[in-house]
């Protein structure tokens, strides 16, 4: 027999080793130096604490009370590992991409980052891995117990301050590697290697009992297959309903389990890990569970009678296998330990993550915008966590005496975690999933368990009395816990999975049809279900150089390559580093988030910094917040928009006055020397010629010619003079218009005389529709004859086409009257008709007499002045004028006309 | 004139690929059947443990065959195939 000292000697060393195991790895870890750390035999190892206590003892135990059963615990998590193309590989990639951080997480992101659905799954797995811990806390226990038969016999004290002293350890090694910093993705390097160690132990440990079970004990395989048929559990009598809901609430649970979710998903560094673990964590299982009912069958024969729970250790010790027994007392504790150190972490996350810091936040409003002091209340709120989550564990151990079968209380367990399934599942592979639904789910789900099994779990001392049990309560015989609804007769595992999962499934479902599930909700529901068409393989964020590369892109992104370099540069330089990737202290981050909330606004920066350092901060609010903020600038660049719009209207308008103005200066200068030649040409003959004539004598008709001359120069003169009389004179508005009924046609008939009686070399065409003309006018009769002769005058002179024509159409356009003078010469260029009839334009340089470039001015503004208009029309085969006049007096004519 | 060397191939590659993903899905269907078959055994004198024994594990050492032939053929996360 191993003397009780010696026992807690090794116990201490192994938990020594651990502690420099995890140490080292961690250290490893900050170096930079991951490596092996992060292979996938570490991650398939690191899923084998779903082997707790319960599988290490219980299997044998199992096996012993209903013979192959046993082996459905390790079926289910077979078939889901082999079927990781459906829910484990999805899983682990939404886990990387939204940055989860447990499974209360993932269903609260899942449904619109619910806190309610969070608090709710936290609740249930607090309540589901209670007994668990306790259940592990009274293996341990019972393993010490066995080997104290040296120094007497324990009594219940004895067992009760074991397991303290054992929990105080767990919670001491938890809070030691489990909160030691605050991780971006709640990784745990030391841990995970820690447990990795141990799923290596006790499967060193289990199979090296069974191989002494089969060729030490038994004669081989053939021994063991005869004593087998020889036991009493040679007959094959799986209850059909216990084997197939078994395999299923396994299989959930290894999806469910929080500490199963933390190793999985978590945890996970490399989406390819779970290829390997695809297998090789099947075979792990296979491994775990081949010798189990040798163990039991041997166990059985040499010691019947006793606790079949420990034939694990106690076959090698009654057999003198110390060493054999020690190996396997460490495999027991190194399950028991591995299991309650990542139940204890995994929810702690939770507990903190979604019942305290909700509380703290809310009760300090605005004081969680300094990020250093967020970590520390998380990391102190994990702590407590950890150590309330044992403690539970152990006061449960504590108050239900250590009592019942290790396989029934982990089934309740399963049970409970299940009930997460439904709306994990659904909101993995259908939109339409709600977080009514889910909600619903849950609570129906949970409700149902409690009911038909957690609570009559504790017999008839606690909550339910036997009456109820028996009757149901109230004696209403169909709502009895264990046959609900007139189910009678099924095993209860059987009858609550099937009651809850049935209940849960349907509400949830339910619910989901019929409530709308809000924005947030859609938008997270389409990141998961469709996380393969949007997600690539995400890079891992595990070392800090990789963290503050990542920050250090999206800061280039915001406040340009330059500047952000410069800023990481300083950063670096001030923390005493080489380079641009300063560590990534709170100070530093605080620092980053201040300079980009001056780019992006403070709740941006905040979820974006967050997105990178630590998911877990991106708050509901902090969305929101965002949202507003991206409102606001939304409005703010639209206003600046219609603004910069109108600017550009106005700025168009500008240039073209300006272009306007400029062609105006440079006729006006054109006019001032065009005037000057014109009255310096008259002004020249009329010297000359006067001067001729103060000569000398000369000839009688000599001297008629020149004075002619004379004349005609002067007339000339005096016409240029009146013209620009005429218009300044309109101009003025001093005109009075002589207001009186007249027809176009006579109008039309004397302009056209008019003009034709000035001799010209060219003979113009005019073409006319009599009949047409003959429209009756309210006009002033003389000024309207004004403006047709100057248009008629002006295309005999300008029409250049070799037999000019000139075509006059009226029509009558509403209350206007319309005039169109058309000819067939070269028209005037596009550029040339918006001065036109400006004063001073003259288009050509022909310098036929008296075009001094003010016909066309008249003319519009006298018709301005008859309430009319004319505008070049173009698209005519030559230069075409329309001539636009009311038919009868315009009122606002005649007041500006007085 | 189409020459029929590397699309082809990678064709082919892509295919198969599928095809194993497809396997990767129906592996635990078949799985749930086989472990469900022993409750069709009639209780009696070839219902025994031992076979039951046998039967499991031998299932369970398939699956985990299957499951690693598999996981080969599908490590490579899709679009990394390698484009010569």
């Amino acid at each position: 027999m191993i003397s009780f000292n010696l026992l807690v000697f090794v116990c201490l060393a192994y938990v020594a080793m651990l502690f420099l195991v995890a140490f080292a790895a961690e250290r490893r870890a900050e170096k930079g130096a991951i490596g092996w750390l992060r292979s996938p035999l570490v991650y398939t190892l690191s899923l084998s604490i779903y082997c707790t206590a319960w599988t290490f003892y219980g299997a044998v135990g199992y096996a012993v009370r209903s013979g192959l059963e046993f082996v459905t615990i390790y079926l289910g998590p077979t078939l889901v590992m082999i079927g990781w193309w459906w829910v484990v590989r999805k899983l682990v990639r939404i886990g990387r991409s939204q940055r989860i951080t447990s499974i209360a997480d993932l269903i609260s992101s899942r449904y619109g980052k619910s806190n309610f659905l969070g608090v709710i799954v936290t609740l249930l797995a607090v309540v589901g891995t209670t007994p668990y811990i306790a259940l592990q806390l009274q293996s341990v226990t019972l393993s010490f117990a066995v080997f104290s038969g040296e120094d007497g016999p324990w009594n219940l004290q004895d067992l009760n301050d074991t397991a303290l002293l054992v929990a105080v350890g767990l919670a001491f090694f938890t809070i030691l590697f489990g909160t030691r910093k605050l991780d971006a993705n709640e990784r745990h390097h030391g841990v995970v290697t820690a447990i990795a160690l141990e799923a290596v132990v006790k499967l060193v440990a289990l199979l090296a009992v069974g191989v002494f079970v089969v060729w030490g004990v038994a004669d081989g395989p053939t021994d063991i297959m005869a004593r087998i048929d020889a036991s009493d559990i040679a007959q094959w009598e799986p209850a059909g309903g216990r084997w197939a809901t078994l395999i299923f609430l396994s299989a959930a649970a290894f999806i469910c389990l929080p500490r199963m979710f933390q190793v999985m998903v978590v945890e996970n560094a490399d989406e390819r890990h779970v290829a390997m673990a695809s297998w090789a964590f099947p075979l792990y299982l296979f491994l775990m569970s081949l010798f189990v009912i040798p163990i039991a069958v041997v166990g059985l024969g040499v010691l019947p009678g006793e606790n079949p729970d420990l034939y694990v250790l106690t076959v090698p010790l009654s057999l003198g296998q110390n060493g054999l027994a020690m190996l396997s007392f460490l495999g027991g504790f190194s399950s028991a330990t591995s299991m309650v150190i990542v139940a204890a972490i995994a929810l702690s996350t939770m507990v903190s993550n979604h019942i305290v810091m909700p509380i703290w936040l809310s009760a300090r409003r605005g004081g969680a915008t300094v990020s250093g002091d967020v970590r520390n209340v998380v990391l102190l709120s994990r702590r407590i966590s950890i150590a309330a989550v044992l403690l539970l564990g152990y006061l449960y151990f504590h108050f239900s005496g250590g009592s019942g079968a290790l396989a029934a209380i982990g089934l309740i367990s399963f049970a409970g975690v299940a009930q997460v399934l439904p709306a994990l599942i659904g909101g993995l592979f259908w939109r339409g999933a709600t977080r009514i639904g889910a909600a619903l789910g849950l609570m129906l789900g949970f409700a149902a368990w409690a009911y038909t099994l957690f609570l009559p779990s504790f017999g008839d001392t606690f909550l339910m009395s036997a009456n109820m049990l028996e009757n149901g309560p109230f004696g209403i015989s169909w709502l009895r816990p264990r046959a609900l609804f007139g189910v009678d007769g099924l095993d209860p595992v059987v009858h609550a999975v099937f009651w809850s999962m049935v209940l849960n499934t349907g509400a949830f479902f339910l619910g989901s049809l019929f409530s709308f599930p809000q924005p947030l909700e859609r938008l997270q529901g389409a990141q998961f279900v469709n996380v393969f068409e949007h997600s690539r393989n995400a890079p891992g964020w595990s070392r800090s150089a990789a963290e503050a590369e990542d920050l250090l892109i999206m800061s280039q992104r915001i406040l340009g390559a330059q500047q952000a370099q410069a800023l990481f540069q300083r950063a670096a330089t001030r923390q005493g580093k080489q380079g641009y990737y300063p560590d990534t202290t709170p100070d530093f981050i605080e620092m980053l988030e201040r300079e980009l909330a001056g780019s992006v606004g403070a709740a941006t920066a905040h979820a974006m910094v967050g997105q990178i350092v630590g998911g877990s901060f991106v708050s509901v609010e902090d969305l929101m917040a965002v949202a507003d903020e991206t409102a606001q600038i939304m409005e703010y660049s639209s206003q600046l928009e219609a603004k910069s719009e109108e600017l550009s209207r106005t700025a168009g308008q500008l240039r073209d006055v300006n272009e306007k103005l400029t062609a105006l200066s440079v006729q006006k200068d054109a006019f001032l020397s065009q005037i000057s030649h014109e009255l310096r040409t008259p002004m020249t003959s009329i010297r000359a010629f006067s001067e001729i004539l103060m000569g000398g004598p000369m000839s009688e008709a000599e001297q008629t010619r020149f004075s002619t001359i004379i004349h005609d120069e002067a007339i000339r003169l005096t016409r240029l003079l009146d013209d620009l009389l005429d218009l300044s004179v309109l101009e003025n508005g001093q005109v009075t218009l002589n207001w009186q009924d007249s027809n176009l046609h006579d109008v039309l008939e004397r302009a056209v005389s008019a003009s034709g009686s000035m001799d010209t070399d060219q003979a113009l065409t005019i073409i006319r529709d009599i009949s047409a003309e003959d429209l009756p006018l309210v006009t002033d009769s003389d000024r309207l004859a004004q403006v047709f002769i100057n248009l008629i005058v002006n295309a005999r002179k300008y029409c250049d086409a070799a037999a000019p024509k000139l075509t006059i159409s009226a029509v009558v356009r509403g209350p206007e009257v319309t005039v169109d003078f058309v000819d067939n010469g070269a028209g005037i260029p596009r550029s040339s008709q918006a001065v036109i009839f400006e004063k001073f334009s003259r288009l050509t340089d022909k310098s036929q007499a008296g075009g001094a470039g003010l016909g066309l001015a008249i003319c519009r503004e006298i018709l301005d002045k008859l309430g009319g208009s004319i505008t070049y029309l173009p698209g005519q085969v030559g230069a075409g004028f329309r001539v636009a006049l009311p038919a009868v007096r315009p009122d606002a004519q005649a007041n500006a006309a007085e | 004139m189409r020459q029929p060397t590397q699309p082809v191939f990678l064709e082919r590659r892509t295919y198969r690929r599928r095809r194993m993903m497809d396997a990767a899905r129906l592996l635990p269907v078949i799985g749930v059947l086989l472990f469900l078959v022993p409750l069709l055994w009639q209780p009696g004198e070839n219902a025994t443990t031992a076979r039951g024994v046998s039967y499991v594990f031998v299932i369970w050492a398939v699956l985990i065959v299957a499951a690693g032939w598999l996981s080969r053929k599908l490590k490579q996360p899709e679009g990394d195939e390698p484009s010569k």
